[in-house]
């Protein structure tokens, strides 16, 4: 009896079952025809960074100047360089961005200024970075009347902004308000109930911002194109215009020499290392957060 | 008594003392924060007076012809960007027509088919490498991927598109291995680990008892995706997909490499042509006289109005989502 009207029930509704089971069958295997082709060129350009760039990795890379042109040489004037402005964008860019993003949670809110600081914000945090680079050059190289160093540093800063900015917001809204207001009733004045009970509830989560912002910049190539421009020569100089990984790569991988291009994939490699450790860095600190909570 | 007293106003006077202090401390941070605050407002404004008072000797000589015209000649100082502006638009639909199927086909492998335990790792690797740079996409796309499109793609894409009456004309010229076709594909792949976490963000925010829900009714994956998870996320998605377009059209280092340089504008996308970005980025260091680098100024600003207008749009989608999600 249940079998024959559990068949009665199957045979009209066959065809159509059938039928939602196959179209379900072939999106599925396009999904994940789909999936495997793209992670598949994502590892694709992974494998050849590190092929070509672990041969580029020795001793010299690290102990010598860009080299002219079929000559020997190394990164160590671009890497340095690069940590040095990174670490002055990093300075500049982290304390405004932190200040504005603590306007938006402690007190903009849902104020007006706030919402349009924030989508102006948002805007700037994928705002294509080239154009960060020639709003740089044309209020400092411009004015100063020479490439250098400060320029570039500070179109890093300009990245760098929007997402201490983000970042730093997001974290102070999820500090529970019950901490603010029991700070206030001890007779703690706001600006000490912000810097001494939220920013160390929001620490990590601030600090994983930052460290998101230095990986951002690292690999940041169109804004120092016309700002820091490049140097072939060992500069420590602020004013002067300075090697760094980024336009060094971009020149000697569009060079004919063959030693260039090889400089080229080592410091790709680099700054992919060092940005990949960073990201994982920041996880790490935000994964700690949350479980403390 | 008196001394009693005196103490005690002593007492309040100090009290207050303290109170004006940290009122006017207080004051000074609040305004320093909105000082911070409004100084982002300022960068946007400076950015933009910036690149129109950079454009305007370009924009006086050639006035609204500027985004008609195709020429681009530094020795005649003539001046067009149209090439520039097909290009970016062109290199744009071929990323999005690669990056939106494949990410979507990541993005529902990652929540609706792959095991529990793979689920995060994948997640992680996928946000890893959207932090990659884009130059390194450049180099590889320069060493690795042009010459792999010059000696099997583009050969393949003459012999049989190439071969069919009305669109054999997109693919038609000898492969270079570089152009506009290669520019987009290497944009395509470079997109993809944004679109793909924000998909996969906004495909985690339905709740689990709509999916189960349908999935309860007797609904297949497919249909669960399509008919439910789908269209709860719908502005979601949209906004993932307009942030990445708005990543794809301002592009610098991935498509610089690749695209060849060429301001002209080919019937063929297999020819070399050049975007906003890249020729900003070839040539600005070398622009010689004022128009020349006020027209690289003014192709900036271009970028700047078509980006800020699809962020604009991608960011009101997200907030709509969030907005439904909150409710």
């Amino acid at each position: 009896m249940s079998m024959s009207s559990s068949a009665a029930l199957a045979a009209p509704a066959g065809g159509l079952y059938n039928r939602r089971r196959i179209v379900n069958k072939v999106a599925l295997t396009l999904a994940l025809g789909a999936a495997g082709f793209g992670l598949f060129w994502l590892v694709a350009i992974l494998w050849t960074l590190l092929y070509n760039g672990l041969s580029a990795i020795n001793i010299a890379l690290f102990t010598e100047n860009t080299p002219p042109p079929g000559g020997e040489g190394g990164l160590l004037n671009a890497i340095f360089g690069s940590v040095i402005m990174t670490t002055v964008a990093t300075l500049v860019g982290t304390p405004i961005g932190i200040m504005a993003g603590t306007y938006l949670a402690e007190f903009g809110r849902d104020g007006k200024l706030a919402e349009v600081v924030r989508f102006i914000n948002d805007v700037l945090l994928s705002a294509p970075s080239i154009m960060v680079g020639l709003f740089v050059y044309e209020v400092m190289v411009i004015r100063m009347g020479h490439f250098s160093a400060w320029a570039g540093a500070m179109a890093l800063a300009v990245i760098v902004i929007p997402v201490v900015v983000r970042t730093t917001e997001d974290m102070l809204k999820l500090v529970p308000n019950s901490l603010r207001e029991a700070a206030a009733a001890l007779g703690a004045p706001q600006w000490k109930v912000i810097t001494f009970v939220a920013y160390r509830a929001a620490r990590n989560g601030m600090i994983t911002g930052v460290l998101l912002a230095i990986a951002r910049i690292s690999g940041e190539t169109a804004p120092l194109l016309f700002t820091a421009l490049n140097n072939q020569f060992w500069s420590a100089d602020m004013n002067a215009p300075m090697a760094n990984l980024p336009v060094v790569i971009f020149q000697y991988a569009m060079s004919p020499y063959e030693d260039w291009r090889q400089l080229a994939w080592g410091g790709a490699l680099l700054i992919t290392v060092a940005i990949l450790l960073l990201n994982i860095g920041a996880r790490l600190l935000a994964g700690l957060g949350s479980t403390r909570k | 008594m008196t001394e009693i007293a005196l103490t005690l106003t002593d007492a309040h006077a100090s009290t207050a003392r303290r109170a004006r202090r940290q009122r006017l401390q207080d004051a000074a941070f609040r305004n320093a924060t909105l000082f911070f605050a409004l100084l982002v407002l300022f960068i946007l404004g400076g950015v933009t007076v910036s690149l129109i008072d950079g454009a305007l000797p370009a924009l006086r000589a050639f006035g609204f012809g500027f985004v008609t015209t195709e020429v681009w000649n530094p020795v005649s100082e003539e001046f067009g960007a149209l090439a520039p502006i097909y290009g970016t638009l062109i290199t744009s639909v071929i990323a999005m027509a690669v990056g939106i199927p494949v990410s979507f086909g990541i993005a529902l492998f990652i929540t609706e088919m792959c095991p529990a335990w793979l689920k995060r790792p994948l997640g992680v690797a996928i946000e890893l490498l959207a932090g990659i740079p884009s130059i390194i996409y450049g180099i590889w796309g320069l060493f690795v991927f042009a010459p792999f499109m010059q000696s099997t793609i583009q050969p393949f894409l003459i012999n049989t598109l190439g071969q069919v009456p009305g669109i054999g004309n997109l693919f038609m010229g000898p492969p270079y291995g570089i152009g506009i076709l290669t520019a987009g594909l290497i944009l395509g792949i470079m997109v993809l680990p944004f679109i793909t976490s924000i998909t996969r963000d906004v495909f985690e925010t339905v709740p689990p008892m709509v999916r189960e829900s349908a999935y309860g009714l007797g609904a297949t994956t497919w249909e669960v995706v399509w008919n439910v998870v789908l269209p709860y996320t719908r502005t979601g998605v949209v906004g993932g997909v307009m942030l990445g377009l708005g990543r794809a059209l301002g592009e610098t280092m991935a498509v610089t490499f690749v695209i060849g340089n060429a301001h002209r504008i080919s019937s063929s996308i297999m020819a070399p042509g050049t975007t906003i970005s890249a020729s900003i980025a070839n040539e600005f260091t070398e622009a010689v006289g004022d128009v020349y680098t006020a027209s690289l100024v003014a192709l900036g600003l271009i970028l700047f109005l078509i980006t800020f207008a699809v962020l604009s749009i991608a960011k009101l989608m997200l907030l709509r989502l969030q907005r439904q999600a909150g409710v």
